[in-house]
């Protein structure tokens, strides 16, 4: 299947005209995946016999007209939990965990009627910017292969990108969607905070996690989030609020649109090729009628350490859970129960997943939770302010997602800050709950530049709808990676 | 030299709710292991907790019971440690803004009233349950796991074992009439943790405590808590000093014996829950709970010896538990004389409760039954001997006292032409019986009485029995 030429609606155009069946396309699908994974390693897990069979069932039941969804392939992230299907977190500690439930948003999407081809690749528990940190493979950027997808959701990315699917659900704690749309040059989606239900989520940061879609067009992302999102009577957090049609404003009209770029997202430590990459942006949103001016987020600068610590001290909370005592990776020759504890999670987790548990485990004790977390939490209030602020006069905020491309496979990983100073940009929207997208806004040395605008909460209507303008007035999404010599 | 003791005491008490505080998994003692659990009580990856409304209800029901304050903007936090029982590998419970705060109870012990303050209550889940098999394995059972607690953390005012006692009487009586809680002992459903200190008389200085943990008897907590205090004086008496530590309360021997000696505070990493949103608690929300609590124990007693002339240490009897003091007023409101029912709720029903090792609603009796047997005595139907045998058929075997009685031939002969020629029967053949009463013997009306219950088996009516027969014996 050449998912380049095929968006959503296309797809479901060939289905309802019987040009293709359900289950000739999950065969289509499978084909593609088996080329490409030789270059991008996307996936974790495949579910063929099971995706053949729901195929063969959405068939005899008929396409449903309506549902654009319908019959369609999709891969999941492997921290999504999906019912009798392997659900590793990338990690040893559950390398052969199949659970006995669905996530929400799993349970949305089959009732939507699409299939889950497979699991895709991702940094351990979703610790990590360039998917590296996984336990089990090395996936690489659909554009070259000697650079990182970026991550944690790199292979839902990747596997879009390479065209092995239509769209992939990733999750974004920091920057975890954003930022592999980015490298990738694709479209990916961070909801608002408690627009989409965590449950069934594994877990890294509570208070950041969002499950999100990722795709190659703005529409298709806009399809897919109506589909996940809704309040969940089994996630407290998720918002009791109506959801739009987010594909209903997608009409290029974006005149008079007021948009905020703020100072700190295009100074230092941004590559040049980024910043004259947003500037063109800014001019083409300047051309649709956009009124574009430079604003200030003061407390940005503090966002990686407050993120860092926030986020790590609700992991190291979170991953207690995986102990050796009830599921999951046990440790064998072990002489008490502590040595089961100790053993079990030695062996079970990666260096990243347990730098980031001791991080937090030091930032949540008792002589240094007041200089830590609580001050962290201090922060990230003000950073909340500075965001309502630009909002109080803005409809969108508009920067680079990443202050650089694609960066090469091994490159980062010996030094986790420079890791870390990649999420500059991301995590700030993380930390306000605020709803952000990445999408395609130019391309250096054949990596893809990804374009950040971020909305107010709730707000992912006005994000859509600015840049689905931004993506029909430019030819950037039009481009494709080369694979074998051909696309 | 004198010392003053001091005690703490922190007290969970399990909630009656339906299902569990954070997970819809039912709450029911006794049920065959990990059976009422889901995947949210597992602590399962990507499961996500749901606050029972029910359970902060109860809570804020208790702690305005308790005379608290209620903190309007309060929210869950994480306590973390590792142990098989706590599977997620932390508690949600309130650390830094329990739901009550600063509230009192008054206890009396010897007559003596006093005040103890309560430092806060707050809500939180209890964790599942190991058993260690002789097998050689453990096992965890996670029934318990998620299912809702109050803990009632008390002021250091407490100064000797027997206001502790009473202090935990009292507390159980409060949280029992809230319905909160049905506060069974047996069940482990209250536990105490008991801190005891002593100091010189007049030092400014706590001295220095040890712990006693989990103890779910009061009596327990009392002989614990003396037999402690007297350990430590003896200790500073003799020169030594007091080291923090837990020790355990050994039934056997009645002492207390040292578990493991405490090295600097456990560091929990407590933490805002960021899966639960925080909690504010309206005005208007805390006087809906507030006209829900049912009328407590105080109020009851005055009523029953105001309204209903039952005297005061009855009346204390009475609102002992709830149990007790809904059956009695229950009982009342079917008709029974107030006075009566409360003898036989404190006589015949208190007996049979001891004899038998059962509670009051463990029993068939029903307040309907009770009030119809009292009606039945009370116009003569039966006699207050045949009521004994009514009772006790009521009480085992549940039957309705009337039918019963009717069926059974034992309603009291009390009509004077049935009852005349058995009398005139028993007289004609007891001539000497007659010719003692009229020397005088008093004691021949006695025997002749007996004579006559002889006769109609205990049914006849001993007051017109007696009034008929001296007419009688009269006219002879």
């Amino acid at each position: 299947m050449d998912y380049f030429k095929y968006d959503l609606a296309a797809l479901h155009a060939l289905l309802v005209k019987k040009e293709l069946s359900v289950s000739d396309l999950v065969k289509e699908t499978f084909k593609s995946i088996e080329t490409r994974e030789a270059d991008v390693s996307a996936f974790v897990t495949l579910n063929e016999k099971q995706a053949l069979s729901q195929a063969a069932k959405l068939d005899q039941q008929g396409i449903a007209q309506d549902n654009v969804l319908f019959g369609i392939p999709l891969g999941i992230k492997d921290n999504i939990v999906t019912q009798d299907l392997k659900t590793t977190a990338a990690s040893r500690i559950l390398e052969n965990f199949k659970p006995i439930y669905n996530a929400t948003v799993m349970d949305k999407l089959n009732a939507a009627a699409m299939i889950t081809v497979g699991k895709t690749n991702m940094d351990e528990f979703a610790m990590g910017g360039s998917t590296e940190t996984s336990a089990f493979k090395i996936t690489k950027n659909a554009w070259d292969r000697t650079k990182v997808p970026g991550g944690s959701s790199g292979g839902s990315a990747a596997a879009v990108a390479a065209g092995e699917i239509v769209a992939s659900l990733g999750t974004d704690t920091g920057g975890s969607i954003r930022q592999p749309a980015s490298f990738n040059g694709i479209v990916g989606v961070k909801p608002t905070y408690g627009r989409v239900s965590r449950y069934g989520l594994i877990a890294f940061a509570s208070s950041l996690d969002q499950i999100g879609p990722l795709t190659r067009s703005v529409k298709d992302n806009a399809l897919i989030l109506n589909a996940i999102s809704g309040v969940d009577p089994h996630d407290s957090t998720s918002a009791a609020r109506e959801v739009p049609d987010f594909t209903a404003k997608l009409d290029g009209n974006i005149q008079k649109m007021r948009i905020a770029v703020p100072k700190e997202y295009m100074g230092e430590g941004i590559a040049p090729e980024v910043r004259a990459a947003i500037k063109k942006a800014i001019t083409t949103f300047e051309k649709l009628g956009a009124v574009v001016d430079e604003v200030s987020l003061p407390h940005s600068q503090y966002g990686i350490p407050v993120y860092y610590i926030i986020a790590s001290s609700e992991a190291s909370s979170n991953l207690q859970r995986f102990d050796g005592i009830r599921y999951g990776f046990r440790a064998q020759d072990v002489k008490n129960l502590e040595d089961v504890y100790v053993k079990s999670r030695s062996a079970g987790f990666g260096d990243e997943v347990k730098r980031r548990i001791m991080l937090g485990t030091f930032s949540l004790s008792a002589g240094t939770y007041d200089a830590f977390f609580k001050k962290a939490a201090q922060v990230r209030t003000l950073i909340c302010r500075d965001f309502a602020r630009v909002f109080a006069d803005y409809d969108l905020i508009l920067g680079p997602t990443t202050p650089t491309p694609a960066f090469g496979l091994g490159e980062d990983t010996k030094d986790p800050v420079t890791m870390y100073m990649n999420d500059i940009l991301t995590v700030p929207v993380n930390l306000a709950g605020l709803p952000g997208m990445s999408l395609p806004a130019g391309f250096t040395n054949g990596l893809p530049i990804g374009m950040q605008l971020i909305a107010n909460h709730f707000d992912e209507e006005t994000m859509y709808r600015a840049g689905y303008a931004f993506e029909q007035a430019t030819d950037y999404h039009k481009e494709v990676p080369t694979f074998g010599g051909q696309n | 030299m004198n010392f003053e003791t001091t005690i703490g005491l922190e007290v969970h008490i399990e909630m009656k709710t339906n299902s569990k505080a954070f997970s819809p998994a039912p709450v029911q003692y006794g049920a065959a292991p990990n059976t009422n659990t889901n995947v949210v009580d597992w602590g399962y990856p990507g499961v996500l907790p749901t606050v029972n409304k029910g359970a902060v209800e109860f809570g804020m029901r208790a702690a305005l019971a308790l005379n608290c304050e209620i903190t309007k903007d309060t929210h869950f936090d994480r306590k973390n440690y590792f142990y098989p029982d706590n599977p997620k590998a932390y508690q949600i419970t309130q650390a830094q803004e329990p739901i009550g705060r600063n509230g009192w109870i008054e206890i009396e012990v010897d007559g003596h009233k006093k005040k103890i303050g309560i430092e806060e209550m707050h809500v939180e889940e209890d964790a599942g349950k190991n058993t260690h098999s002789p097998d050689g394995y453990s096992y965890v059972d996670l029934n318990r796991q998620g299912t809702p607690l109050i803990e009632i953390v008390s002021k250091p005012d407490i100064s000797s074992a027997d206001e502790a006692y009473a202090y935990l009487v009292r507390l159980r009586q409060i949280v029992q009439f809230t319905g909160v809680s049905d506060v069974k002992m047996e069940e482990g459903s209250m536990r105490a943790d008991v801190n005891v200190s002593v100091r010189p008389i007049g030092s400014e200085k706590m001295g220095t405590k040890t712990e006693m943990k989990n103890l779910n008897s009061f009596e327990h907590v009392r002989k614990g808590a003396h037999y402690e205090a007297r350990r430590q004086e003896r200790l500073l008496l003799a020169g030594k000093s007091i080291q923090q530590e837990t020790r355990r309360f050994d039934e056997a021997s009645g002492e207390t014996v040292l578990m493991r000696v405490k090295e600097g505070a456990s560091d929990y990493r407590y933490f805002p829950e960021p899966d639960i949103p925080p909690l504010h608690i309206s005005d208007e929300w805390i006087q809906q709970v507030k006209d829900s609590i049912p009328e407590m124990p105080d109020k009851r007693r005055a009523k029953y010896v105001t309204e209903w002339g039952i005297p005061e240490y009855d009346a204390g009897v009475l609102t002992q538990t709830k149990e007790m003091s809904d059956f009695f007023e229950a009982a009342v409101a079917q008709g029974a004389q107030p006075k009566l029912a409360a003898n036989w709720l404190m006589g015949e029903v208190n007996a049979y409760l001891n004899t038998n090792k059962l509670d009051l609603l463990e029993t068939k009796l029903t307040p309907e039954h009770l009030a119809t047997m009292i009606k039945l005595i009370e116009d003569g139907t039966i006699s207050s001997k045949i009521a004994k045998k009514v009772f006790k058929e009521i009480i085992t075997n549940g039957s309705e006292p009337k039918n019963w009685v009717e069926e059974k031939g034992l309603v009291q002969l009390s009509d004077p032409q049935v009852l005349e020629p058995i009398i005139t029967a028993v007289l004609d053949d007891n001539q000497k019986s007659i010719e003692d009463y009229q020397n005088g013997k008093g004691r021949a009306i006695g025997f002749l009485v007996g004579q006559i219950m002889k006769q109609t088996h205990g049914k006849a009516n001993p007051k017109i029995v007696n009034k008929l027969l001296i007419k009688n014996l009269k006219e002879r």
